[in-house]
């Protein structure tokens, strides 16, 4: 059977699985934090952010080679 | 229909049982699908045309051949600031201490922004030096971000990576000259040498912690806000072109299959609704990054 097609998308999708499984884990802590002690939500929230705008970074540099077109070998 | 030729093997699912064998009926999914295909192939325009990347490069309106050319997405940009202007003097112009329908809602708008973005991250007096720009990056971004969804405009003007870039290296200029503005030389020593760290791991971490600090914040900046407004028009107009595709060609040729473009406009509308709350959530993370970045780079060090 022959599958024809492109690799770029599949690769992209393979390299945000890690990354949504991160940013879940971020989000939910800061969740369970804030239920904790509702005083420091400003706090988190910041916390939260930078964590997921660091965990997301390498998730953003894979979208971008995806769309760059590599010459066939 | 002639056998199976040897040493190939026919996918799984219609495998006949014996070499020759007619072959059992496919099963509905391949059935939808090579339906869709024929309804396709009999069309004299090649049937369905999904979205490349050249959807961001529309057909160059003025000004060709010189940097200043002028497409749609430019016009729009363009369009965009005038707005913002127009705007933002009108609301602001006989200012009342009780405010009046349009200015309370800019100053809904306004307070949030200085409250949770600028004020809770930077703190009051910090927050002031700062607030015109950062104020200036998250309205720009929200409008910019909001023609997405705008019948007749429909690209966000944040989509083609100019943009984003020329935001982001503001936002790196402006978090350098804040650390370097209160804390001087010491603010390199401080983001590159991090403390309570033997100093033989200086070789690994400070490498690391240049390329991280000063190259990756800048170019994921960038990425986030462009590839989330890439991602959401080409979601979008991949939703409404297979409605017009479903409705238009294949229901107009009398295939009931057509009445599938239901469902994919049902998709659009949620994702129209899904475009509008990214484009709000791009602005303010864009923003909220900006001021979190400026924090650190004055942070004192325990």
């Amino acid at each position: 059977m022959n599958i024809v097609g492109q690799l770029a998308p599949l690769a992209f999708g393979l390299a945000v699985i890690g990354s949504g499984i991160g940013v879940g884990i971020i989000v939910g802590k800061t969740i369970e934090s804030v239920a904790r002690q509702p005083e420091l939500q400003g706090r988190l929230s910041s916390l939260m952010f930078l964590g997921i705008a660091l965990t997301e970074a390498l998730c953003f540099i894979a979208i971008a080679v995806a769309f760059i077109p590599f010459p066939a070998p | 229909m002639a056998a199976c030729p040897a040493g190939r093997r026919s996918s799984p699912i219609v495998a006949p049982a014996y070499v020759g064998a007619p072959k059992p009926e496919p099963p509905l999914l391949t059935h939808v699908a090579s339906l869709i295909a024929n309804a396709a192939a009999s069309e004299d325009d090649g049937g369905f045309h999904g979205p490349s990347i050249e959807e961001f490069f529309p057909p160059v309106l003025a000004f060709e051949g010189t940097p200043f050319e002028l497409d749609r997405v430019m016009l729009i940009r363009i369009l965009v600031v005038a707005i913002i202007i127009v705007v933002f003097w009108l609301g602001t112009r006989n200012m009342k201490i009780v405010p009046g329908r349009g200015q309370s809602a800019l100053e809904w708008i306004f307070g949030f922004v200085r409250q949770n973005i600028i004020f809770d991250t930077l703190g009051e007096k910090r927050g002031r030096r700062y607030e015109p720009i950062l104020m200036t990056m998250f309205f720009l971004i929200l409008s910019m971000n909001l023609t997405g969804v705008i019948p007749g405009l429909q690209v966000a003007g944040t989509a083609r990576i100019g943009l984003p870039i020329v935001l982001s290296i503001v936002a790196w200029i402006m978090f350098m000259y804040a650390g370097m503005r209160e804390k001087g030389g010491k603010f390199w020593k401080d983001s590159l040498f991090l403390p309570g760290v033997p100093w033989p791991l200086y070789f690994l971490l400070v490498p690391l912690e240049f390329f991280s600090t000063f190259i990756l914040r800048p170019i994921t900046l960038t990425l986030r806000l462009t590839m989330n407004m890439i991602a959401g028009h080409m979601l979008l107009v991949l939703c409404f072109s297979a409605t017009q595709f479903f409705f238009f060609t294949v229901l107009a040729d009398g295939n009931l299959i057509g009445l599938l473009g239901i469902g994919s406009f049902a998709f659009g509308v949620a994702f129209t609704v899904l475009e509008l709350f990214v484009a709000a959530l791009q602005a303010y993370v864009f923003a909220i990054l900006s001021a979190i970045y400026i924090q650190l780079a004055v942070a004192e060090e325990h």
